[in-house]
């Protein structure tokens, strides 16, 4: 397969090359393949998302002892793509009081760091677009990038509900980042990389994984505190219930998304869903050893690495919508009371906690050993 | 002591996981949808649904032209113009229902003294555009045609307790 894959891409190299001179050949070639790689992820990616509205839909039925979507298609299996046909054919509404431009700016500027983070996600070992030594760093920085499509959607849109959902939006992700990047900092320290394929090979170092019980060696048992820290600031940074004052449908309508229609609405809501699944990725990847196999024999072996990722991911975003059926909303001065006096207390003493740990001869953790 | 024992519950998430375990068990549990229109929940006879105008078994309308209906009509969705017939009696030449207005309180059915305008079960109506939706003295005296039967069993059912 791998070679397969190399011999194509050197064929398609040649053939550039014949066809426009050595340098812009390679040029030509890097930038159609880096376009082919971008498509081979966000394709896929749009579906999972198209099919995740679905499974939330389907999933919130069942625990509300309903059935879910079930009359397009068998099992509603061609909803999604109802949604998506009847999305499209909407008007796009301008309302005349906003700033045009910004307007419609903010979905894209929603859209564009939900899936530019996609870019150095290992889907496996070596199937990374990016395979960059500042990966969590790059991450940190477009999951924060996403709050300006909010606040810039709130202030375009001219209207009050828009704007206070913004303000909503722009406090509670401040608030929530930092607890968020502590708990990388810990990540980093025990895994000693930025990089997203080092911290999963880190993860799968140590005495359990030689014994084959890989699961236990994962970073959550040992930063299990980071792990729920850090996934519930990942609920609260993508603006899902229980944290979805932003939204707060029973106050503010929609927030920043209700003066959008059709398509423009479609991506704020794209970027939503897109943003849980990274977040889920990142959580299967930082503490539940990415792509790993939890044991090290069959028939764990006999699911591919990709197998093994997506069933993680799966399971994680999952709960993002088991949470949604199952808590009220919280109360705003809650969640900021949530974020800045007990998760960022919590991440800080378990930093703390974890390096005195690590300079102790009690050291676990082996980060740097490549 | 106490404290430390909330703090310890709190920090666990004890009472989020009970919330959690209770959906979870509910996810698995028997669906309670009905699957409209395939299956239908069972209507009571006093169902107030679309309007009928009802005609006695000999072919003659019931309608007396009383207007009590019209008069009591909240919505105002009822209109009455009334003539003597030939044979000396009173009858509408009018009786529109404004479907869009009507709230379907049923108050029409309760004070007609002659059982003429009803509610019958049917729910399941639309109109295309708005005008379908305004009911004249034909198509009321229709449907009361068409479902007479259906009409007449549900006040038989009701009879005991009017």
């Amino acid at each position: 397969m791998s070679e397969l894959l190399d011999s194509l891409q050197r064929q398609a190299l040649g053939f550039s090359q014949d066809w426009f001179g050595a340098e812009w050949g390679s040029n030509l070639y890097v930038l159609v393949r880096t376009l082919v790689l971008i498509a081979c992820v966000v394709a896929p990616l749009m579906g999972a998302v198209a099919y995740l509205t679905l499974w939330e839909r389907k999933r919130i039925g069942w625990m509300q002892i309903r059935l879910g979507p079930n009359r397009v298609g068998p099992l509603g299996l061609l909803q999604p793509i109802a949604d998506g046909i009847k999305l499209f054919l909407k008007e796009i509404i301008v309302p005349s009081g906003s700033n045009k431009a910004l307007f419609v700016l903010a979905p894209v500027a929603a859209i564009t760091p939900a899936l530019a983070a996609w870019a150095v996600i290992p889907f496996a070992p070596e199937v990374v677009i990016a395979d960059i030594n500042a990966g969590l760093l790059y991450l940190a920085a477009m999951t924060s990038l996403g709050v300006y499509g909010v606040i810039i959607a709130g202030w375009a849109s001219n209207s009050k509900y828009a704007f206070l959902g913004a303000m909503r939006s722009a406090a509670q992700i401040i608030a929530y980042e930092i607890a968020m990047g502590f708990a990388l900092v810990v990540v980093l320290m025990v895994s000693g990389s930025l990089n997203l394929s080092e911290i999963v090979h880190a993860q799968n170092r140590g005495a359990f994984a030689q014994a084959g019980a890989s699961f236990l060696s994962w970073n959550w048992l040992p930063l299990l505190p980071m792990m729920l820290v850090y996934f519930i600031a990942g609920v609260a940074e993508t603006n899902r219930s229980p944290f979805d004052v932003v939204e707060g449908e029973s106050e503010i309508v929609a927030g920043h998304m209700v003066e959008y229609s059709g398509m423009a609405f479609a991506l704020f809501f794209l970027a939503e869903y897109a943003n849980m699944i990274l977040i889920s990725t990142l959580t299967a990847i930082m503490f539940f050893g990415g792509w790993a196999a939890p044991l090290g024999f069959a028939p764990f072996t006999w699911i591919p690495p990709f197998g093994w990722l997506l069933i993680k991911v799966f399971i994680i975003v999952s709960m993002f919508l088991w949470f949604r059926a199952t808590f009220p909303r919280y109360r705003y001065d809650q969640i900021m009371r949530l974020g800045w006096k007990v998760f960022i207390p919590v991440t800080l003493v378990w930093l703390v906690f974890i390096a005195a740990w690590m300079q102790s001869p009690l050291n676990i953790f082996t980060p740097g050993v490549r | 002591m106490e404290r430390l024992k909330d703090l310890l519950r709190t920090f666990l998430l004890l009472e989020l996981l009970k919330g959690l375990a209770l959906t979870g068990r509910y996810m698995f549990a028997r669906k309670i949808t009905d699957q409209y229109p395939e299956e239908k929940t069972p209507l009571s006879p006093r169902f107030r649904g679309l309007h009928a105008l009802r005609r006695y078994p000999n072919g003659e309308e019931r309608c007396i032209g009383c207007k009590l209906c019209e008069a009591v009509c909240p919505a105002l969705a009822i209109t009455i113009q009334t003539a003597e017939r030939a044979d000396g009696t009173r009858r509408t030449t009018r009786y529109d229902i404004d479907m869009t207005k009507c709230i379907f309180c049923g108050f029409c059915e309760e004070s007609c003294p002659v059982d003429s305008i009803v509610e019958t079960g049917i729910f399941e109506f639309h109109g295309e555009k708005r005008g379908d939706l305004y009911f004249t003295k034909e198509m009321l005296l229709a449907v009361g045609e068409r479902y007479e039967e259906h009409i007449a069993r549900a006040r038989a059912q009701d009879a005991a307790y009017r």
